[in-house]
């Protein structure tokens, strides 16, 4: 099986590795390098447990070929945290009930906030859109919702 | 008053002071891993030289195997090993053998008749999924296709194909003795005759795929002491861990069970066959060795809520209470057991749901067919009736002419109330939440639906045990000869227990299949044990004592005066007959490991 170098940004820090003809990004971020907060659903590009920032654009991790990555930045939920200090809408989606098991969480949380980076000001609808392409089977999506327009109006608070 | 200050009100006296986390948001204690992505799922785990299992599954709903080849798949790059159903060492469960209750009917790998899409027939464990998938696709399989079943009805046809053979009568078997499960309390067919009205309803649940986001997988690993760790979507752990120590008959001291992080499972994560097979796999190669299902597998092999169907008929009398209810119900199990005959019991338990009725009967099937077995999802056994008793209680209402809500009052069950399966209710709030839906919803009831309590107006003579009209209708095997019953509740030779009886007919319990439950039963019991029984013969298992006190004799039937006269006989000497002794139905028996009992 023939096998590609590439290397990517990940989360800010650059990395290294090889990645087999076809593989997708969701295992590359897995398997090769150890990030394993991008999750699989359904690797056919349906359910946005795998999401992740290619670029700052949202994008579907199974369906991604890693080896036209290199030299891309990508960003994924396990890079949203700086340190202990928690990203808005982590802190948001723990303070009203926005994950039960967890799962969908880290590609909710990109969807989330590759909304607020070009809508600082989402109306709830917007918000609905957004997260379309992401499944999540125990909320109901209301506390997703909620959350996410929480943490859009903490982060307005922040810049003002 | 919010729903909040309701509930502590309602049950004050329960409850003790200082408990104030209802209606108070509190913040998960799992969370934080879940939004740093940290949470640890089973396949957050990574190994070294992990290896891929992937099955070859059924592409029919009934087909027998003519021949496998897996020459050329054996051959393929990356291939390491090909698990045929020889390799399973104890390769016949039923997911329940660990509580005693069932036949073992289910292969882990299937090696001659397949009874849904799907069945896993062999595996292949290979270096990466990718070169699983493609040895998958180059096994060659020669299938002589069978005519196949899929509604729970055309499997109760005389003629219908026999879709699991451990049960030839595609019933699951009640007491080894009828196709279905029953309950009986008064007598129904009575009261419906004498009933001022009649209703009749039919009910339909499909199917319904529980869908995780995670899929259902584990990891098996080989751990230095001889032991195999496995990392598990499972929500059962020690069910899959004594499941797999069966399975491969093998001591659950060697298995090392981590789970706890599901990825959602709702009841669909508790069939334990990711475990066993992931395991095995490891035995087989030492190596550590992941059999996950894709979103197809778990989408199409992915056990579901079970298909329901129920017929419901009520009797009502001029005031518009329920006089008589009966139930014919029938849970789609698919092609195997797994837990659906558990949810049946479960089921009839809640018959006929949260109404006091002096006259109730059912008949519930737990029926083989060939669609993917079914499982548990959230309210197993008890969801579906419920959706049919409430729409027809709607129906009931409209009939009678009454408020549905107000229709429910009536009927509510109150504490101290006699419930069909012969337990007094308690704790009961119907009333209440009625009352408290009404409000809520803006529905208009009157004073008097208003002024109801549940706590009040029960027991009494709504807490007798009405004479009960029993039958020896359905009998194993008995649709096969064509003695098809067309009134469930009223053919056959009926037999009336006195009023006051707490149980039917005596069933002889089937043995204890581990004889570490023999042990378990007897030291629980209080009453003077019986030697130990010799495998052969059919012990007879001592209640508890507390049971003994409660239960009545039946040859001394109690006659409240002021109870209400029902039925024609109810006087007469009881017919209860002496428990016939047959022989017990020969079970494979467990692994000799599974119990931890022995040890403690």
């Amino acid at each position: 099986m023939p096998r590609t170098p590439i290397t990517l940004v990940l989360n800010g820090t650059e990395r290294s590795l090889f990645v087999e003809s076809g593989e997708n990004l969701l295992d590359a971020l897995r398997r090769g390098i150890g990030d394993l907060s991008p999750k699989y659903g359904c690797a056919q590009g349906t359910c946005g447990t795998c999401s992740v920032q290619v670029d700052g654009r949202l994008q579907l991790a199974c369906i991604t070929l890693a080896e036209t990555l290199s030299g891309r930045s990508i960003t994924t939920a396990g890079g949203l945290a700086e340190g202990n200090e928690l990203h808005p809408l982590q802190r948001s989606f723990m303070e009203n009930f926005a994950a039960q098991c967890g799962y969908c969480t880290p590609g909710m949380l990109m969807a989330a906030k590759s909304l607020l980076d070009r809508n600082p000001h989402p109306r709830r609808q917007e918000v609905v859109e957004a997260i379309s392409g992401n499944l999540c089977r125990c909320t109901g999506y209301e506390p997703i919702i909620d959350a996410i327009l929480k943490a859009a109006e903490v982060m307005r608070r922040r810049t003002r | 008053m919010s729903s909040i200050e309701f509930r502590k009100e309602l049950f004050a006296n329960e409850r003790p002071e200082g408990l104030n986390e209802i209606g108070r948001p509190t913040i998960r204690q799992d969370i934080l891993g879940h939004v740093t992505g940290r949470s640890p799922f089973y396949d957050d785990h990574l190994f070294d030289g992990l290896l891929h299992m992937r099955c070859v599954r059924s592409p029919h709903h009934h087909a027998r195997i003519r021949s496998i080849d897996f020459s050329e798949a054996a051959r393929l790059d990356g291939v390491i090993r090909i698990v045929e159903p020889k390799d399973v060492p104890q390769n016949l469960n039923t997911l329940l053998s660990l509580i005693n209750f069932g036949k073992e009917d289910e292969p882990l790998l299937t090696p001659s008749k397949v009874g849904y899409r799907g069945e896993p027939v062999l595996a292949v464990i290979a270096d990466s999924e990718r070169q699983a998938r493609a040895a998958v696709d180059a096994v060659r399989i020669e299938w002589e296709v069978l005519p196949h079943v899929l509604d729970v009805e055309e499997a109760l046809a005389p003629d219908a194909p026999v879709v699991n053979e451990v049960y030839p009568g595609n019933t699951f078997e009640y007491y080894d003795k009828y196709d279905h499960q029953k309950l009986r309390f008064g007598d129904v067919e009575q009261a419906f005759a004498t009933a001022d009205r009649i209703v009749e309803g039919r009910y339909r649940m499909s199917p319904i795929e529980q869908a995780p986001m995670e899929t259902c997988g584990a990891i098996a690993v080989p751990e230095t002491n001889d032991r195999i760790a496995c990392y598990t979507s499972t929500q059962a752990l020690f069910f899959s861990l004594g499941t797999t120590a069966k399975l491969l008959d093998m001591s659950s001291a060697r298995l090392h069970f981590v789970g706890g992080t599901v990825g959602g499972g709702f009841g669909g994560k508790v069939d334990s066959i990711v475990e066993p097979m992931s395991v095995l796999g490891a035995l087989l190669t030492g190596a550590p060795v992941k059999f996950m299902w894709d979103r197809e597998e778990e989408m199409q092999v992915g056990a579901p809520r079970g298909a329901e169907l129920w017929d419901i008929k009520d009797g009502l009398d001029s005031r518009g209470r329920i006089v008589a209810r009966s139930f014919t119900g029938y849970f789609d199990s698919g092609a195997y057991t797994r837990l659906s005959s558990y949810a049946v019991v479960k089921a009839t338990g809640h018959l006929p749901g949260p109404y006091s009725i002096p006259n109730v009967a059912s008949n519930v099937y737990c029926v083989f067919t060939n669609r993917t077995p079914a499982t548990a999802m959230r309210g197993f056994g008890i969801t579906g009736v419920d959706f049919a008793i409430e729409c027809q209680m709607d129906r009931c209402a409209r009939a009678a002419g009454l408020n549905p809500i107000e229709f429910r009052i009536l009927n509510a069950y109150r504490d101290g109330d006699m419930k069909a399966h012969r337990r007094k209710a308690k704790n009961t709030a119907l009333i209440e939440c009625c009352q408290v839906v009404a409000d809520k919803s803006r529905w208009l009831i009157g004073s008097q639906s208003r002024s109801q309590s549940s706590l009040r107006g029960g027991g009494g003579e709504r807490a007798e045990i009405p004479a009960t009209a029993i039958d020896e209708v359905g009998r194993i095997g008995d649709r096969r000869r064509r003695e098809v019953p067309t009134a469930p509740f009223a053919a056959g030779d009926r037999k009336q227990l006195p009023a006051g009886t707490q149980r039917g007919e005596e069933t002889p319990a089937a043995p204890p299949q581990n004889p570490d439950m023999l042990g378990h039963l007897q030291s629980e019991s209080t009453a003077a044990a019986d030697p130990l029984p010799t495998t052969q013969s059919m012990p007879r298992l001592q209640p508890p004592a507390d049971r003994q006190v409660d239960r009545q004799p039946a040859r001394i039937p109690t006659r409240d005066p002021k109870a209400p006269a029902s039925g024609t006989d109810a006087g007469q000497a009881p017919t209860r007959q002496p428990p016939t002794r047959r022989p017990p139905v020969r079970r494979t028996s467990v692994s000799r490991h599974i119990s931890g009992f022995r040890r403690r």
